[in-house]
């Protein structure tokens, strides 16, 4: 099922946020077709009247007081960034001028 | 002698009778890492020195008290590296606070020195996929020791570690388990804060002790169990004492075994065998077997990859350089900057699952797999739902093979999901599970270890920890 139409592995890439180099993509494309259609077997299951799961111990509604708690400290948090200044992380420019 | 040889149980009555001291045991640890890890590959690293200062303030009353434990390492330790074996965060990361769990243990005395390999992110079940290190097995070094949690199974096996613990998103602890030949258990969904466990697929991920005896799982799940608000998924439960029904016996327990398990194409004759064998020996301990069916059992690999991927590709997008790890300045803005570190820091699996889980989510196709997948899920619980109506427990293999070759199935990622199929419908079904040693046997000419798997229903951790012990108890005597 590797020319499988529907399932174009550089489309979903980017949709991902995912740069691939021209051999994953071919790679990609070959391995996840077979996988894709392995997966496809569910397709036949007879679900219709069956409702899905998300999860499998649902707990729902877990409340807590409003109340502030301490949280990570400002240099905690910042030693990981891979670019900082003035106590933020600096990120490329975002927003066009 | 080496200490780390020992369980937990043994070191710690040595550590109170005052036959050893914390440092002795952390000395162990020390020379058995320096004989062996260059070979095994099990740590990522280790921090003796810290190890050793740690150890001499040892408080002996506490429940591991001057106990080392090793983490796999996508559980954060404060101020430790944490690089769930990926170059996205390999000497870019060190964790700024404790997970749950690691707060658990140091609360109970253990000393967190190392750090264990894994495949990257906890996707494989082989730890070929680690992108930093190969972990071999110990009991033959050309094979794989099982994944992910490769490297805590393989340190215990080789008596570099006392006790370790993994991951299980689906038989992450089990499988490598039976592969090395140790226990590992996989708490029930929800008894295990995953607070600081680097998330793969939420609604599947529970951290697990790999131990050398069931009685030692027994004693580290009861420290690491119980509620923990900062994980809203971990129930708030009353947590019991497992070391209370452990020596019960078999005698009574309803043991059901799934005559689809047997039926699997690619079970290898040699697993079959020593599954069987175990079985009729529980038999003549006084466990009752049951045969039960579990139909969902054919489609449960299929279900499983869908979810599981499906929730890695949201998990993971947190990796884009921003604020951890990998990023790869580019001035063409933040998008490309995005693009391009996930494509230098991660590995081909991780993108692969990246890839799968955006597809099955993407426009036009939720409804036929997620959705579907979903409902799949559904099935998957009524199936053990019913089952456990009839029985105390479910037994059978944990993989359908011993430990396979590195490099078997470098090509066909699809191979290895497919010896997923006894593990995945406990994580897809929320139960808890545990592999226990089941004996060697001879397989393409080499002696390897193969688990004997317990299943029991949702928070039947005493259960399966009683059928363990039973078990063991089997062999012990042999």
């Amino acid at each position: 099922m590797s020319d499988n139409p529907d399932f174009n592995v550089s489309k979903i890439a980017d949709l991902a946020r995912l740069e691939l180099t021209e051999d994953e993509a071919s790679q990609f494309q070959k391995q996840l077709g077979s996988i894709v259609a392995f997966v496809d077997t569910i397709s036949s299951l007879e679900v219709e009247e069956v409702e899905p799961t998300a999860h499998p111990a649902p707990v729902f509604d877990c409340f807590r007081e409003d109340a502030a708690v301490q949280g990570l400290e400002r240099d905690q948090f910042l030693r990981n960034a891979p670019d900082s200044a003035f106590e933020q992380i600096r990120v490329p420019k975002v927003v066009d001028a | 002698m080496n200490l780390a040889s020992l369980s937990i149980t043994t070191l710690r009555s040595m550590l109170t009778a005052g036959e050893t001291t914390p440092r002795e045991i952390v000395e162990s640890i020390a020379t058995a890492i320096s004989a062996q890890n260059d070979q095994i590959g099990a740590y990522l690293s280790a921090d003796l020195d810290r190890a050793l200062v740690e150890a001499e303030a040892s408080d002996l009353s506490k429940p591991l008290g001057g106990i080392p434990i090793a983490l796999k390492d996508n559980i954060n330790v404060l101020d430790q590296p944490c690089t769930c074996a990926s170059r996205f965060l390999k000497d870019a990361y060190l964790s700024p606070y404790d997970a749950t769990v690691s707060a658990k243990l140091k609360q109970a005395g253990a000393i967190l020195y190392g750090r264990t390999n894994l495949d990257e992110f906890a996707m494989g079940s082989s730890t070929e996929n680690s992108a930093i290190q190969l972990t071999r097995n110990p009991h033959d070094h050309d094979r794989i020791p099982g994944g992910s949690s490769g490297g805590s199974a393989a340190a215990v096996a080789a008596e570099m570690a006392v006790a370790t613990l993994g991951s299980d998103t689906g038989g992450s602890v089990r499988q490598p388990a039976s592969h090395c030949g140790v226990v590992g258990l996989k708490p029930s969904y929800g008894l295990v804060s995953r607070f600081g466990l680097v998330a793969f697929a939420s609604s599947l991920d529970q951290i697990g002790p790999l131990t050398k005896t069931v009685e030692d799982a027994a004693r580290l799940l009861q420290v690491i169990a119980g509620s923990d608000r900062r994980d809203s998924t971990c129930l708030d439960v009353e947590v019991p004492d497992y070391l209370a029904q452990l020596e019960g016996g078999l005698k009574g327990i309803k043991l059901g075994v799934p005559k689809e398990f047997f039926a699997v194409e690619g079970l290898q004759p040699a697993v079959r065998e020593a599954i069987e064998s175990a079985l009729t020996k529980l038999e003549s301990e006084g466990a009752e077997l049951v045969e039960i069916s579990l139909p969902s059992t054919s489609y449960a690999v299929a279900t499983y990859y869908i979810l599981a991927t499906a929730e890695a590709s949201s998990n993971l997008s947190r990796y884009d350089g921003v604020r951890y790890g990998n990023r790869v300045d580019n001035s063409e803005g933040v998008i490309e900057m995005y693009r391009q570190s996930r494509a230098q820091g991660l590995g081909p699996e991780v993108k692969r699952r990246i890839i799968l889980g955006t597809y099955v989510l993407s426009s036009g196709y939720s409804a036929k797999y997620y959705l579907q997948a979903q409902k799949a899920r559904t099935l998957i619980q009524q199936d053990y739902r019913k089952a456990f109506e009839s029985v105390d427990a479910i037994v059978g293999p944990v993989s359908p093979s011993p430990a396979r070759r590195i490099g078997q199935f470098a090509d066909d990622p699809l191979q290895d999901y497919l010896a997923d199929i006894y593990t995945i419908s406990a994580n897809l079904a929320g139960i808890c599970g545990i592999s226990v040693p089941c004996g060697q046997v001879e397989h393409e000419g080499s002696s390897l270890p193969v688990g004997l798997q317990i299943l029991g229903s949702h928070l039947a951790e005493n259960t399966i920890l009683r059928v363990g012990r039973g078990w063991e108890t089997i062999r012990d005597a042999e």
